[in-house]
């Protein structure tokens, strides 16, 4: 199959789409466009291994220059894209150039969802989002600075963990009752707390940040009231999904780009995966993911669709974050009121959590228990039904639990 | 730099460079050898980048974490000289290590 494929952004799901397009046997042009000034990279590693200085930058890149030479696939970076022409189908640049396309993907990914309150411009706020945001950090990231870091999610625990374990004095502002609500269930986030406390971060949960103060510079964070005296501040409250380009041409959206299970959007030449979508998940609730295998699953199914072997896109998502020497791995979502069962007891540092829905797993936590983890998104997988009192009993093997 | 070969299920060989301190699994994606996926990026998250050790060399690598160990568990192609080669960390040591890309890492 021939013909111009553009992709916009230049993250994980882009890149993906050009190695499934190949391997599908796609030989027409392939053309994918960034923002950024650098090639497609892991952005994972950027608030764990890279922040913490192990992780060279080289590292991140998620192909060599040779990848994109042998297939064939025109990077163009630093650029922008400003405008979908959908009759058309051309694509304009904000440098004046206009590219046409057969099928265009959107994979623009997310932005940082940025505060507004007061002294939120002062020098020394800073998000995590790309690179040049860590650079950033990096040069700050000194033993005894105090940290303070809004947002007690994925992003802001795993910079806590960096700063404790680099020496500096870190506070955690968290607006909700519990670490990381939106990702975990009640037992794990009261279990990170302890661990966060006991490295010696401070953690104040129902507090919302007020505003910032400093001359020049930020100076404090006035949360719950009180001024907390800070040198640093990182923001990690959450990323919003750039989708203007797709909704300024008149593509559905909310809050993500809509598309179907196929990744494609109302419109049959365009299509759309990662970070910026909306979809209808394998349960049949429309969900937007933020996870590396989304963007990987998801371009995949583009890809396939593109070249006319649309498939249903249903893999369980899943999910990993590392905080100190915790390995936490989610497969499937959570969705309350699902049954909770522990397996393992918390004080060994290493359980997992399930979650049954009318008695089918349908979501797993694991901390430190591959076994669990790996066997839960395979139960997931196939909808399995089991006793909670058997996924309770350690003395049962994870690997006899789809077995009656 | 150390190199390392790795040979595909139909037999075909690439012996490639790998910057010391680098994993097997980043050497592999470098020199775009095919059939290491490596999803996760080399997080010992996922077993996409699965690969069987040449017998000779099984003593020259260190130990298996719990974690890796439990990972190749559940792959469903492991065989005893399985390794997560995110894991693997290269050195001078591991100058020619041989290596063995499985039919599929899902």
């Amino acid at each position: 199959m021939s013909g111009q494929i553009v992709i916009v952004g230049a993250g994980q799901a882009g890149v993906q789409a050009v190695q499934s397009l190949r391997s599908e046997g796609f030989s027409g042009a392939i053309t994918m466009i960034g923002d950024e000034a650098y090639p497609p990279y892991q952005r994972p590693p950027l608030s764990k291994a890279y922040l913490l200085g192990t992780f060279a930058r080289e590292r991140l890149f998620l192909k060599p220059a040779a990848f994109y030479r042998e297939a064939g696939c025109d990077l163009i970076l630093n650029a922008r894209v400003d405008k979908i022409d959908r009759a058309a189908k051309t694509v304009s640049l904000q440098d004046g150039r206009t590219l046409a396309y057969d099928k265009l993907l959107l994979a623009t990914g997310t932005r940082v969802r940025r505060l507004a309150c007061p002294g939120a411009g002062l020098p020394g706020v800073q998000y995590l989002r790309d690179i040049a945001d860590v650079d950033g950090l990096q040069d700050g990231f000194k033993s005894g600075i105090r940290l303070a870091i809004v947002g007690g999610g994925y992003i802001g625990l795993e910079v806590a963990a960096v700063g404790a374990k680099r020496g500096l004095d870190v506070t955690v502002f968290e607006a909700a009752d519990r670490l990381m609500a939106r990702a975990v269930s009640q037992p794990v986030s009261d279990f990170y707390a302890a661990e966060h406390t006991r490295s010696g971060v401070k953690l104040n949960l129902n507090t919302g940040v007020e505003s910032f103060e400093g001359n020049n510079k930020i100076e404090a964070v006035v949360a719950g009231g009180t001024a907390h005296p800070a040198d640093m501040v990182l923001v990690g409250i959450g990323v919003v999904p750039n989708d203007m380009l797709a909704r300024e041409s008149g593509l559905p959206c909310q809050d993500g780009i809509i598309v179907d299970r196929n990744a494609m959007t109302s419109d049959p030449s365009i299509f759309a995966a990662g970070d910026c979508t909306r979809h209808h998940g394998r349960e049949g609730i429309e969900i937007r993911l933020e996870c590396v295998q989304n963007a990987i699953d998801q371009a995949k199914h583009a890809a396939l669709a593109m070249v006319g072997r649309a498939k249903i896109y249903s893999e369980v998502p899943w999910f990993w974050s590392d905080q100190y020497d915790l390995k936490l791995q989610i497969a499937g979502l959570a969705r309350p009121p699902d049954r909770l069962v522990l397996r393992g007891d918390p004080a060994s540092r290493k359980f997992a959590v399930f979650h049954l829905r009318d008695g089918v797993v349908a979501a797993v936590e694991a901390i430190n228990a591959a076994p669990e983890y790996l066997t839960g998104r395979k139960l997931i997988a196939d909808g399995a039904k089991v006793p909670p009192e058997k996924l309770a009993d350690l003395s049962i093997p994870m690997k006899q639990m789809a077995q009656d | 730099m150390p190199k390392i070969t790795f040979i595909q299920p139909d037999g075909a060989e690439q012996t490639v460079e790998v910057v010391a301190g680098w994993s097997v699994m980043e050497g592999a994606v470098r020199s775009l050898v095919p059939g290491i996926d490596a999803d996760c990026g080399g997080a010992c998250a996922c077993a996409t980048c699965h690969v069987y050790v040449d017998p000779a060399w099984l003593a020259a690598l260190p130990a298996k974490s719990e974690m890796e160990e439990t990972m190749l568990d559940f792959a469903q192609t492991a065989a005893p000289n399985s390794r997560l080669s995110c894991q693997l960390r290269v050195t001078s040591d591991l100058d020619g290590l041989i290596v063995r890309v499985p039919i599929a890492q899902h």
